[in-house]
């Protein structure tokens, strides 16, 4: 057994898995990865399950030091400058770090959230299937807060497996899509077109529970109160103010502010890693659109353990990628749209 | 009384997710039409629906939608909200000691002055009360009660308190609640409740259900006190009087 040391981290940093959906119905938000493809990846490249805990580190910096032996990590989301004790570390490949080294991480580029998995995953007591922390419900582990310097995770001592590296489809920009609704109709023509014409920024004020959009004042036709009802990832409130919330993992269960829109659960960790203050827009879709994507994104995150190649070879496996979707497995294309790759694979036959 | 219901409206909440909504206004007959199509689709599980949260006027359906697409589930949940709700079934009676006013209530005073009576008879009038929890949300075990007597319904505060105690019970609109963990609110504090709705190592974890009954109990000062400290220790306060 190792410990990994919090050296110094800032504040948006935590332990965080797929959450813990299922007591929605009893106030408990699900919590979980604001990106859960950099989680997935991060988890991947370590051998663990896919949405094992991981440390979700907000936009500023953090270190970490092994003690009593070697831990094997690796790095997926928001890019920043890595190194371990002066040598530098990608992202998207795992890496070793030994005993009483350090793992430096600088701010986030480019992004807001990165990941740092570890072989084996996190020690911890689930609670509700998860670790993940969710401080104002006390839950969490093994710190039901978020990480602060000092504190130690107990972890397993790398194993004698080779690194790997993964490749990903290249990130993408675009506007963030959304699903108009469940409360569209609390505004006219004209706010509904301001809401998807409009360029749109991400406050800095934004945390796990909500990002705050600044852009122009969306008007409600009366006025801002309806009797709450539930809420999901990416819904979209608008308070009295006109400034819309994104809703986040952290999210109440229930609102009581009109929802205009939603985001698309395939553009959701896009959507969280939108650096504060950069300017994006909204692009409405259909349903029958969006859980087009949502498969799509559930193929990409199931082919995640065929994109890893070692760590000396730069070159994705096409060949076996190509053969596997032949033979129609689970491995399939992803979505030519938001990810330009392997576009000549995708196959409607795969569609439902 | 069956077939002259009027079918729930379809909203979609996101690609995996469908508001059925039953209302857009805190209705009792919808609070219930929700409840029973919740208990329909509890009882009679359909396949990639994830979890369902029930709500004043609506309840929500999360969904997988690599499991079941928007229509095909829209048709489904319209076919079960067809049925007329059965009479309540089970449902649970729970009595809930409250302390009024001092310093557990600190908005009883102002409320009994807005209301041009006593604090008296706020807290006579609001044990009187025979509530259903019509829905649990906001942060975990927060039960909203619908069956507030009348002459109670206020607007709520118009500088919202960023922080309230746990176990604070308390009024806002046509609403009374029970907060279970220290948290923002815009509602009127009338007094507080020992009993833990949400207690983590505690069998159950979550106390009430949306759709049980409950009644309040005034307790002293000293008695909220005494409970208090069993309650911390998991002791289970709130008494089970009807099941």
């Amino acid at each position: 057994m190792s410990r990994l040391i919090v050296s110094s981290i800032g504040p948006a940093s935590s332990v965080q898995d797929s959450g813990r959906p299922g007591s929605q119905r009893y106030g408990l938000t699900p919590s979980g990865a604001m990106d859960r493809l950099s989680l997935a990846a991060a988890n991947c490249l370590v051998g663990n399950a896919l949405f094992a805990a991981a440390i979700e580190i907000g936009p500023f910096g953090a270190s970490f030091t092994a003690r009593e032996g070697a831990v094997r990590i690796a790095l997926a989301g928001a890019p920043r400058n890595a190194e371990i004790d002066g040598r530098s570390v990608a992202f998207d490949t795992s890496t070793t770090l030994n005993d009483g080294e350090t793992l430096t991480l600088g701010f986030a580029r480019g992004g807001a959230f990165s990941y740092l998995a570890i072989e084996g995953g996190i020690e911890g007591e689930a609670m509700f299937g998860s670790l993940s922390v969710n401080a104002r419900a006390g839950l969490g582990s093994p710190y039901p807060r978020p990480l602060q310097a000092g504190d130690e995770l107990h972890v397993a001592t790398a194993s004698s497996a080779p690194e790997r590296r993964i490749e990903l489809p290249p990130a993408t920009g675009g506007p963030i899509r959304v699903i108009m609704g469940p409360q569209d109709e609390e505004f006219d023509e004209e706010n509904k077109a301001l809401f998807l014409d409009s360029e749109w920024k991400i406050s800095a004020t934004s945390d796990r529970m909500g990002f705050r959009l600044e852009g122009p004042a969306i008007k409600h036709l009366h006025g801002h109160n309806i009797v709450s009802d539930g809420t999901v990832n990416g819904s979209i409130q608008v308070p009295g103010n006109g400034a819309p919330i994104v809703l986040m993992p952290d999210r109440g269960t229930s609102g009581g502010y009109p929802k205009i829109a939603t985001v698309i659960s395939a553009d959701l960790g896009r959507f969280a890693q939108l650096p504060a203050g950069t300017g994006f827009r909204f692009k409405a879709v259909s349903v029958a659109e969006a859980q087009d994507e949502a498969r799509k994104f559930a193929q990409l995150l199931r082919s995640l353990p065929d994109r890893l190649g070692s760590i000396e070879g730069v070159e994705l496996n096409l060949e076996a990628l190509h053969g596997a979707n032949v033979a129609g497995s689970a491995v399939s294309a992803v979505d030519a749209g938001t990810w330009h790759i392997l576009t000549d694979t995708q196959s409607e036959a795969e569609e439902p | 009384m069956a077939a002259t219901l009027s079918p729930p409206r379809l909203l979609p909440s996101g690609d995996a997710a469908i508001t059925v909504e039953f209302s857009r206004h805190i209705d009792d007959a919808a609070n219930q039409r929700v409840l029973a199509l919740d208990r329909a689709l509890a009882s009679g599980p359909v396949e990639g629906v994830t979890e369902t949260v029930p709500t004043y006027r609506s309840l929500l359906v999360h969904y997988d939608p690599c499991q079941i697409g928007f229509d095909e589930l829209g048709e489904r949940l319209l076919a079960l909200a067809d049925r007329p709700a059965l009479p309540t079934a089970r449902a649970r009676r729970w009595r809930i000691p409250a302390t009024y006013g001092g310093e557990h209530g600190i908005d009883l005073e102002d409320v009994a002055k807005a209301l041009h009576t006593t604090p008296e008879d706020i807290v006579a009038r609001h044990v009187a009360g025979d509530y259903r929890v019509a829905m649990i949300g906001f942060t975990p075990g927060w039960s909203y009660l619908s069956g507030l007597d009348k002459f109670l319904h206020m607007p709520r505060r118009q500088n919202p308190r960023l922080l309230t105690p746990a176990g604070t019970i308390s009024i806002g609109g046509v609403q009374t609640g029970i907060q279970c963990i220290a948290g923002p609110s815009g509602w009127h504090l009338l007094g507080r409740t020992a009993v833990r709705t949400y207690q983590l190592h505690r069998n159950p974890t979550f106390l009430l259900e949306p759709g049980d009954r409950v009644t309040f109990s005034a307790v002293d000062a000293k008695t909220f006190a005494e409970q208090d400290r069993a309650a911390e220790s998991g002791e289970v306060i709130a008494e089970l009087i009807e099941s």
